[in-house]
């Protein structure tokens, strides 16, 4: 009613929006683009980079253990952070407040003081290590795959947890209880019932785990051998170490392509990096859906 | 209205009943539970060793990791050039973030969709990535090692912090109250500063502390950036535990972990007595 709509001139208010464009063009942007085309200019135009990534032996097997971590994460995030979730729909709310800081607790915890703490943990003569020598196994996870997933799952289960959270909190739980009224056993009523409709948020968490999986760095660096390294450490041993700038970039152009689309592809299921935004800005206002 | 107002907490009671939570749930929640804690519990007593390697458990009872971090220059200058890149990227991410939230508020239309996807865009990409590629463009345009190389990198990986809160905050605004304050003679500027500023403070302050806090926790840009002359605390922690192996980062982790918490605690304590009020 106030604006005619076949209005040409451009808005005023993107006067406010270029300020912050134009830091996001100029930092970000520009760097990315660079990537790309170091990536396929050298000096004429060439994909000889990225076929050199799939021919090459060290980076192939990189690469496979990059997304068999990864894979192996997701699996223990989605094993612990399904019953976490469905706890937290069950309780009263001033426990599901509790629960929900606690999940909360791994983002505001410090990445260094946390694989720091996952060193002490895990090393020779840790608690993990004594723990089993009592059995007689001397077990050492410090410098191990193992130690890396256990690492990774902790940081990554809220990425699971807060969209499985929402998810659940929107099934009417009387659904369970008609189904067992009409004499279904527990275990298939939440199968035939509960879990067709969780399943939004599993596949949500699920895609998001793995995917932010693909980028560490820090953790598999510190927790983990540099024997057996993962796709973030290459990518960063070719730029500072190697110079390889044009075999890095390609490298880099492959991660970022992975992780846009299975992101874009878990935003179908709901608005999954909003939703966990909002969520970590304000910790304990997240959703939390009363049973009518 | 009444009758159901009534009925709803009998029916719970009922439903508790019928369909109590089972004992195993409850156990398994307490494991994953003490797992998303656990680090933390880690970290606290092995600040108070008086060990000079990681060992654990800690030995005897000291304050020297602490003295250490608060006296040796080392650990200081990190901490120091942490507080103020942190500061410096959190007012530039909160300025141009506000400014782009009120103005994307009343954009509509693919090009408006367009600017937010960019804005947010560091929330998707890996932070490897964006490390690699602000290295070699910053190599070339002499950022590497610079504090404005730092306040900038960090400045944009905060900017979807402080658009995202900032959006929220502006959700429940209603644009009449403009409307009536330019009626009423303010000019936009004045409108903004009188109207729209306070309604949404909330939002600002939290997206400036959670920006602040990423800047002041990020590592992997910062390993990227970091010359002997300049470097942030994480790298210094982590510099101790790949190159030095100082305890000294147990008292430095503490202290951080105990800032955030605070910090988080606070803005939720102010958040809370706004809302209820």
């Amino acid at each position: 009613m106030a604006d005619p709509p076949q209005r040409r001139i451009p808005s005023p208010q993107w006067l406010l929006v270029l300020p912050a464009l134009a830091l996001l063009a100029v930092i970000l942007l520009v760097p990315l683009g660079r990537s790309l085309t170091y990536s396929v200019d050298a000096p004429a135009w060439t994909l000889d980079h990225y076929t050199a990534l799939f021919t090459d032996g060290v980076t192939l097997t990189v690469l496979a253990r990059t997304a068999l971590t990864a894979t192996i994460v997701t699996i223990v995030a989605v094993l612990l952070g399904y019953p976490y979730a469905y706890l937290m729909t069950r309780v009263g709310p001033r426990l599901r407040g509790l629960l929900m800081v606690i999940v909360l607790v791994p983002f505001w915890t410090s990445v260094m003081a946390r694989n720091f703490a996952w060193i002490i943990i895990l090393q020779r003569g840790g608690p993990v290590n004594s723990f089993f020598k009592l059995f007689g196994w001397d077990l050492v996870l410090y410098e191990s795959v193992a130690g890396v997933t256990i690492a990774m799952s902790q940081v990554l289960l809220p990425f699971m947890v807060l969209p499985l959270f929402s998810a659940l909190s929107g099934i009417d739980r009387r659904l369970l209880l008609a189904a067992r009224g009409l004499g279904s056993h527990p275990i298939t009523a939440f199968w035939k019932i509960y879990w067709p409709l969780s399943r939004g948020g599993v596949v949500a968490g699920l895609i998001l785990v793995f995917t932010l999986s693909l980028g560490f760095y820090v953790t598999p660096a510190l927790v983990g051998s540099p024997q057996q390294s993962l796709v973030a450490q290459l990518l960063g041993q070719r730029t500072t170490q190697l110079l390889d700038f044009p075999g890095a970039s390609a490298l880099g152009i492959l991660v970022l392509v992975v992780s846009l689309a299975l992101v874009s592809w878990a935003n179908r299921f709901g608005g999954t990096i909003s939703a966990i935004g909002v969520a970590a800005s304000t910790p304990t206002n997240a959703p939390t859906k009363d049973r009518p | 209205m009444t009758a159901t107002q009534i009925a709803t907490p009998r029916a719970q009671r009922r439903v508790r009943g019928v369909d109590p939570v089972p004992w195993w749930l409850k156990l398994i929640g307490g494991v994953v539970g003490l797992y998303f804690v656990l680090p933390t519990l880690f970290v606290i007593p092995m600040s108070f060793s008086t060990a000079t390697t990681f060992q654990f458990p800690p030995q005897g009872f000291s304050l020297k990791l602490y003295e250490n971090f608060f006296t040796n220059p080392v650990w200081l200058d990190a901490l120091r050039n942490s507080v103020v890149v942190a500061t410096l990227a959190s007012l530039l991410a909160t300025v141009v973030g506000t400014a782009a939230a009120v103005g994307l508020h009343n954009l509509r239309g693919r090009l408006a969709r367009f600017a937010r996807t960019v804005l947010m865009i560091s929330m998707v990409t890996p932070a490897i990535v964006i490390a690699v590629a602000v290295y070699i463009s910053f190599l070339q345009w002499q950022l590497v090692g610079t504090l404005a190389g730092y306040v900038l990198a960090h400045a944009a990986i905060g900017v979807p912090f402080v658009l995202v809160s900032v959006t929220s905050a502006l959700g429940g605004f209603d644009a009449r109250l403009l409307r009536a304050a330019s009626s009423l003679g303010a000019t936009p500027l004045r409108g903004f500063v009188t109207v729209t500023m306070p309604l949404i403070s909330r939002g600002v302050i939290t997206g400036a502390v959670f920006a602040f806090v990423t800047s002041f926790d990020e590592v992997v840009i910062a390993l990227f950036l970091r010359s002997p002359a300049l470097q942030t605390l994480p790298v210094q922690m982590y510099n101790s535990v790949t190159v030095e192996i100082d305890p000294t980062i147990a008292a430095s982790s503490s202290v951080v972990v105990t800032a955030v918490t605070l910090i988080c605690l606070v803005l939720q304590f102010v958040g809370g007595r706004r809302k209820s009020s």
